[in-house]
């Protein structure tokens, strides 16, 4: 699946977009704990305070993922 | 109803004009527009302009989204966003809400809730620069709970 960070995590990562393997859960958790393995400034980036989407629709984190979506990692927003 | 996620600045009479041409059919009473513009401060001394980061694709979407949700809480005939991204310099236009009602009190009611829930749901990051470096703006509680009144408050429905 396409993962992709943005803001702080996308500079902590030091990574836009990845394709990942189906994490074991496969949930967002799952790749979340999966991401936190590669290192640490990837546990620094999605430890805390962390938005998910699938498929560019917020969700958290039980929701389960397949191999076809697009998951992006995000700080909560702030525009305006 | 029209959303637009930009680099480019943009003129407010042309934007006027797209709502009030987009709500032609039912000629609105109210028209209430709204522009935010970057402050050349924040709460450690001043700034040297923002940068602002998006996710294409979910911003446009997650704009979308929120002018239903306008539309379904409130009596609006029209509505449209505009947001610029990228590097902004000191009091450049950030944010533009346009909402047209057949009452005044809708258009406010819906551009306020508009401004509030996009500060809150909508994926955009902010960037402020000083002294040549750049640092992440938290996102703060007052705009979260400005974000929670509307999902208490039922009294400003209009309906």
């Amino acid at each position: 699946m396409k993962v992709k960070f943005f803001a702080q995590i996308r500079e902590l990562t030091g990574v836009e977009e990845i394709e990942c393997d189906l994490p074991v859960p496969a949930t967002i958790d799952g790749l979340r704990e999966q991401l936190m393995a590669r290192g640490a400034n990837w546990q620094q980036a999605l430890q805390t305070n962390v938005l998910c989407a699938r498929n560019q629709t917020l969700c958290d984190g039980v929701t389960p993922v397949s191999a076809d979506d697009e998951v992006a990692f995000f700080p909560p927003v702030t525009g305006g | 109803m029209f959303v637009e996620v930009s680099p480019n600045d943009f003129r407010q009479q042309d934007l006027y004009d797209r709502l009030c041409a987009a709500d032609n059919a039912s000629r609105s009473g109210a028209v209430v527009t709204f522009t935010g513009r970057v402050r050349d401060y924040n709460a450690e001394g001043s700034i040297d302009g923002i940068e602002l980061e998006y996710y294409p694709g979910m911003t446009e979407a997650a704009l979308q989204q929120l002018l239903e949700q306008a539309q379904q809480r409130f009596l609006l005939s029209d509505a449209g966003i505009v947001h610029r991204v990228g590097r902004l310099p000191n009091h450049a236009q950030i944010v533009w809400v346009g909402t047209c009602a057949p009452h005044r009190k809708d258009a406010f009611n819906a551009a306020s809730y508009i401004m509030d829930m996009l500060k809150q749901s909508v994926p955009i990051w902010k960037k402020e620069w000083a002294n040549g470096a750049a640092q992440w703006v938290a996102a703060t509680s007052t705009d979260s709970q400005a974000a929670m009144r509307w999902l208490k408050d039922t009294d400003e429905s209009g309906a």
